[in-house]
């Protein structure tokens, strides 16, 4: 039946142009077996080593604190979800997750809301110093949050804003509003001026066509901006701590305060960890096709 | 009616605009001849309220329009690149101007319709712009500006990105198409045969400058001087700088007997124009100048033959029917017949013409 019986099965034997050249050569064969391992090894160890915490932290969410501090499993011994139970039913746990997410939400709104009409400026007219303006957003991003943390508090206190999301998601737009318009500001110039022009002389208002006729062509741009403030203000912990005491306390400030008279509640803050990981996971799911598309641009 | 008064178009210290003035009448085919940078783009973005001018006025039937946005008024535009909302269906392109001026649905389905089915696009009307051809594409453009039904359609090189096919079959098709609503019809194109084929009246534009603003034909047989003789000619028309002695014009050794027409010309300097495909290399039977010249390049298209001569320091080019062999280097006599010299003045300003004789 099989005429090429003398073949011999071997991890080459998918590659049907190197049976046909030489069936026989079995010393070829391995080597493209050591090959594709090889090929394999390097990448393999990588993801192993990147997902290792993600995978410790998901386990110990699974334990109890008991088996944590114990003994060393690689998977739990007896699987809980008491962790889970404990954030969910206790009030001090998941405001902190409705606290993070309002601040967040209302950080991206607005510092979309604030980029779009900057960016469309700025890749759509030349003024005196643009240049240098464009640039001075960006290097807003080079200073550390520490330094403007002692400014805003003070700034904050004096109007009254301290504990409240809007002075987290005022005080994140610093960071974020250059940070999106430099994005946005690439995906705007990759759409010809004429397209603009077209729509004028078709009969369309400016806001008319920048929300018909522009936003539709930037949607992957406004993905892309929006997923990083999203990131960055869900992430930053110093300024968000700083700025509130229990109203808006955020997810990230309640986690490092963990630790009771009874020690460290290491299942509960494991569960945190994993809660806390997922929103981003989610969002990053969503925009991956268009962050490769940014990363084309140069832009992110 | 559109008439521009004395426009210019300042960018920077850049001149982009110098002082034209022209009336283009309803109706009417308006073809704008340039090479690129010439102005024709300027000049359209200005009659079209896209830049406005740093001084003249423009008037649209008695009101100068100079300032108002061009979303009031009623213009339509075609880009050399293929501009369309990639973001919505070609029907939906189409559609999108009478959409905001909010024609009622059964109207707007009708038009789309209408055009989708002049520019060959029925089959296309649920794609988006970004799946067709390239010349798809542009007749989608196209078939936006005719349903807009504007007093003043603009395109800008609109067949440049073409295939010569399509673009044979559209330079046609298009004039034709506009002409029936009856607006003003403004065509910009880099090439002099395009403009000959569009018929209608031609603007040569040098250098942000109207040279000559007259019928078609008529700048091509009687250009008004120099600089529009040149634009209006592809390959340029050869000049050759002779001077008047007696009833010759003279350059180095060789000599022609001045057309009979303008034998009452005072001696001097003058400029000979001569077409490429006036140009012969075999002695023709009227009268003619013989030049001695050397072959300096020859481009070979196959039913036409480019030969660039160079006689005394000055460059010509011949168009030859069919393939001509001839060598690099080579010497060669070429011949300027007398009955298709332009004659042009020291200030470059024509004085005889051979279609003004009636000979074409």
């Amino acid at each position: 039946m099989n005429q090429t019986s003398h073949t011999q099965p071997n991890a080459g034997s998918m590659n049907k142009p190197a049976n046909l050249i030489d069936t026989s050569n079995v010393r070829a064969s391995n080597r493209f077996a050591k090959k594709s391992i090889t090929r394999w090894l390097v990448p393999g160890l990588y993801i192993l080593f990147l997902m290792l915490p993600i995978y410790w932290l998901i386990n110990m969410s699974f334990k109890t604190n008991q088996e944590i501090l114990s003994s060393f499993t690689l998977f739990p011994a007896e699987p809980t979800l008491h962790n889970y139970t404990v954030i969910f039913t206790d009030p001090s746990w998941y405001t902190g997750y409705i606290n993070s997410l309002i601040y967040v939400g209302l950080n991206t709104v607005i510092s979309i809301c604030a980029a779009l009409p900057a960016a469309y400026a700025f890749s759509r007219y030349r003024f005196l110093g643009d240049k240098h303006m464009f640039f001075w957003l960006l290097s807003n991003r080079m200073a550390p949050a520490a330094v403007f943390v002692l400014p805003f508090f003070q700034l904050y206190s004096a109007f009254g804003l301290i504990d409240t999301h809007i002075a987290v998601a005022l005080a994140h737009c610093l960071f974020n509003v250059p940070l999106a318009v430099w994005i946005l500001e690439g995906f705007m110039s990759g759409v010809p001026k004429e397209i603009d022009e077209t729509a004028y002389i078709d009969g369309y208002s400016f806001p008319k066509f920048f929300v018909k006729i522009f936003m539709p062509l930037i949607a992957s741009g406004i993905g892309v901006a929006a997923f990083f403030c999203f990131m960055f203000s869900w992430v930053e912990l110093l300024i968000a701590r700083t700025l509130t005491t229990t109203d808006a306390k955020p997810i990230s400030a309640i986690m490092t305060r963990t630790v009771g008279a009874s020690g460290v509640d290491w299942g509960v803050l494991a569960a945190a960890g994993v809660l806390t990981i997922i929103p981003g996971a989610l969002v990053i799911y969503f925009v991956r096709n268009y962050i490769a598309k940014g990363f084309a641009l140069g832009r992110v | 009616m559109l008439e521009l008064k004395n426009v210019s178009k300042k960018v920077g210290r850049d001149l982009h605009i110098d002082d034209v003035t022209m009336t283009l009448e309803k109706g009417s085919v308006n073809i704008l001849l340039g090479p690129t940078l010439s102005g024709k783009t300027s000049l359209m973005r200005l009659m079209a309220g896209l830049d406005r001018p740093t001084s003249g006025e423009i008037v649209m039937n008695g009101t100068n329009v100079v300032g108002m946005p061009v979303q009031k008024r009623n213009v339509a535009m075609v880009y050399q690149q293929f501009i369309n909302y990639p973001a919505m269906t070609v029907y939906e392109n189409i559609a999108s101007p009478m959409r905001v001026a909010g024609v009622d649905g059964a109207t707007i389905d009708r038009r789309v319709r209408e055009a989708a089915d002049l520019m060959k696009l029925s089959p296309y009307l649920d794609r988006t712009p970004l799946n067709l051809s390239g010349g798809q594409q542009q007749r989608t453009a196209l078939a936006r500006a005719l349903v807009k039904d504007a007093e003043l359609v603009l395109l800008d090189e609109p067949l440049a990105n073409l295939d010569y096919k399509l673009r044979e079959e559209l330079r046609v098709e298009l004039p034709k198409i506009f002409a029936e609503t009856g607006a003003i019809f403004v065509y910009a194109t880099t090439e002099p045969q395009e403009a000959l084929l569009l018929g209608g009246r031609t603007a040569t534009l040098s250098q942000g400058r109207v040279t000559q603003f007259d019928r078609t034909i008529d700048v091509y047989n009687s250009p008004s001087d120099l600089l529009t003789a040149q634009t209006f000619s592809d390959p340029p028309m050869n000049i050759l700088p002779v001077t008047k002695t007696g009833a010759d014009f003279v350059f180095d050794a060789s000599r022609i007997e001045v057309p009979a027409a303008i034998a009452g010309l005072g001696d001097g300097d003058y400029k000979i124009g001569v077409r490429p495909h006036h140009m012969s290399l075999h002695q023709p039977q009227g009268k003619s100048m013989k030049l001695d010249c050397t072959i300096s390049t020859t481009e070979i298209t196959g039913s036409e033959s480019f030969i660039h001569l160079q006689s005394r320091g000055v460059h010509m080019v011949a168009l030859m029917h069919g393939v001509h062999r001839v060598e690099i280097g080579d010497a060669i006599s070429a011949y300027l017949d007398q009955e298709n010299l332009f004659v042009f003045d020291r200030n470059e300003n024509l004085v005889f013409a051979p279609g003004l004789n009636g000979q074409g």
